[in-house]
């Protein structure tokens, strides 16, 4: 059984329609990776599943239940985080109580406490800015504090927003490594959203390509790097 | 020098009083971004609560105060309480997806039927509020009375916002309370019940003005439906001045408003009593409209 199932969603702002029927579906323990051009509706797929924003039509389906259009803090209680776009870190706490918000729905401290460990083992500059306040940290710290900030809740099933997102090329590749460690190590299954092609591919095992609300191409993450048409809108060759 | 000691000791405590008022318009703001002119209201709903109650904890525990009062003021706590949550829930929630000034006018709409709803149900004759703190004099010199009222109203709104203080900087669901004052959709992907969260701030920001209203009404004894008027406005002011959204501001607010009114009171005239805050409102919104502590940031789209 799929981890989760998305089956025709389609999302509308208004009169515009996001997303026109979309349908994919994760492994458990995998990442895949959403690609597609500004625009194309991969946050608006991100948003729907963590239900900042409503379906007008189809299904979510999380291990076998049916979460379309739950509200989101009750998404998360059920192990789905999503680390969104723009990072919406918590500017006037600290470092400190944004990782402790991440594990907003859980109750027992001592494994939190573990968690925070984790999260600093893998994030060591968090750890170095753990007093200061969120709103202070470079544009990469924000990115980590984002996916440390998910993974609080312990989730089995991590969204990720455009990671990559202004920041320089030496922190993306550590930070698609932290990624693929937190895959490998934690087991969480990811679902990554890019529009850094070339770096998602490598890290993914599968692939979806979208193109203004619907999936262009879907296949095994080398089969899409290897596709000429892609080469040539996504990956810069000529 | 005595006069002047009396004076400030009278405006800190008035100050005390419209600082825990001023705290509750400033966290409602923070959290939903509006003015809930209903506070002055509820604030007067707590007084009658009080009204109401006093005589019978009273009789209940044989006439010691030392007991009585602190029951009387948890349960008002407790009543405006549940009073500022149903407001919320029946008045508030339903707009929130409108635009805020859809909010305020319903806000000054609760207010207006709490004001007249007040005066149906207690009448709108004052009330004699009975004796909860005992007014004796504790410090007597040539020029200098201080009343043991006087003091208990500073002692007790400082532990009350000491305890303000605790619960928002140092539990988990205060720091959900900055969390969705920050941002309401960041804080509800990591679990957070917002409308949980906005009814708790109802719950911290009504009960403040109950035992506002029993301290208030322990110095001021006549009560009436429309005594909440006065006492919200000037608070309203206070937040604005001390910069609203801020907590350490609305406290400091409150008592610059408490300590002028009682200057201009003492040493000017009593007539401008109620002029004074509004003035330093204007002043306020013409020099520095973000307040003393806020900052000055660009408003939100």
């Amino acid at each position: 059984m799929s981890l989760l199932e998305i089956r025709n969603l389609q999302v509308k702002y208004g009169a515009i329609t996001a997303l026109k029927g979309v349908s994919i579906s994760v492994e458990p323990g995998q990442i895949v990776t959403m690609i597609g051009a500004n625009g194309a509706g991969k946050s608006t797929l991100l948003r729907a599943v963590s239900g900042l924003i409503k379906a007008c039509a189809g299904n979510v389906v999380f291990e076998g239940v049916d979460i379309t259009n739950l509200p989101a803090h009750r998404v998360v209680a059920l192990g789905i985080s999503h680390a969104p776009e723009g990072r919406m870190i918590f500017a006037n706490l600290s470092v400190r109580e944004n990782l402790e918000m991440g594990a907003y729905p859980r109750a027992n401290k001592g494994e939190i406490g573990h968690d925070l460990e984790r999260v600093f083992s893998l994030f060591p500059r968090l750890k170095e800015r753990f007093k200061q306040s969120g709103g202070t940290l470079s544009g990469g710290e924000q990115q980590m504090l984002a996916i440390g900030r998910a993974m609080m809740a312990r989730p089995r099933m991590l969204l990720l927003d455009e990671p990559s997102l202004g920041i320089g090329p030496i922190l993306v590749k550590a930070i698609f490594e932290t990624i693929v460690e937190i895959n490998r190590e934690l087991g969480m299954t990811i679902l990554l959203v890019e529009q850094n092609a070339h770096q998602a591919l490598k890290i993914a095992q599968y692939g979806y390509v979208l193109e203004t609300g619907h999936i262009a191409l879907e296949g095994s993450a080398g089969d899409i790097a290897r596709n000429e048409q892609i080469r040539k809108a996504y990956l810069g060759e000529a | 020098m005595s006069e002047l000691l009396q004076q400030i000791i009278n405006g800190i405590s008035l100050g005390s009083i419209y600082a825990l008022i001023a705290l509750g318009y400033t966290m409602i703001y923070g959290i939903l971004r509006f003015i809930n002119f209903a506070h002055g209201d509820v604030f007067m709903v707590g007084a009658f609560i009080g009204f109401y109650l006093a005589p019978r904890i009273k009789a209940l525990f044989g006439g010691s105060l030392l007991i009585a009062t602190p029951v009387v003021f948890l349960i008002a706590m407790i009543g405006c309480s549940l009073l500022g949550v149903t407001i919320e829930k029946l008045a508030y929630r339903p707009l929130r997806p409108q635009p805020k000034l859809t909010v305020l006018i319903t806000a000054i709409g609760v207010s207006l039927f709490l004001e007249f709803g007040g005066q149906l149900v207690f009448g709108p004759d004052p009330k004699l509020f009975p004796t909860l703190i005992p007014s004796s004099t504790v410090i007597n010199t040539q020029n200098l009375v201080v009343g043991s009222n006087s003091i208990a109203v500073i002692v007790t709104a400082l532990v009350l916002m000491l305890l303000l203080r605790f619960v928002v900087y140092n539990t988990k669901i205060g720091t959900a309370m900055r969390a969705v004052s920050y941002n309401h959709r960041a804080a509800s992907l990591m679990g957070i019940n917002i409308d949980t969260v906005i009814s708790f701030t109802f719950v911290l920001g009504s009960s403040l003005a109950a035992a506002a209203a029993i301290l208030y009404a322990s110095v001021y004894p006549s009560i009436n439906p429309l005594m909440g008027i006065f006492p919200g406005l000037k608070a309203f002011v206070a937040a604005v001045l001390g910069g609203i959204g801020n907590l350490a501001g609305a406290a400091l607010g409150g008592l610059i408003i408490g300590l002028t009114e009682t200057f201009v009171v003492g040493y000017i005239s009593p007539t401008f009593r109620d002029a004074i805050a509004f003035s330093i409102l204007i002043l306020i919104l013409l020099f520095k409209p973000s307040g003393i502590m806020g900052k000055d940031e660009p408003e939100k789209v």
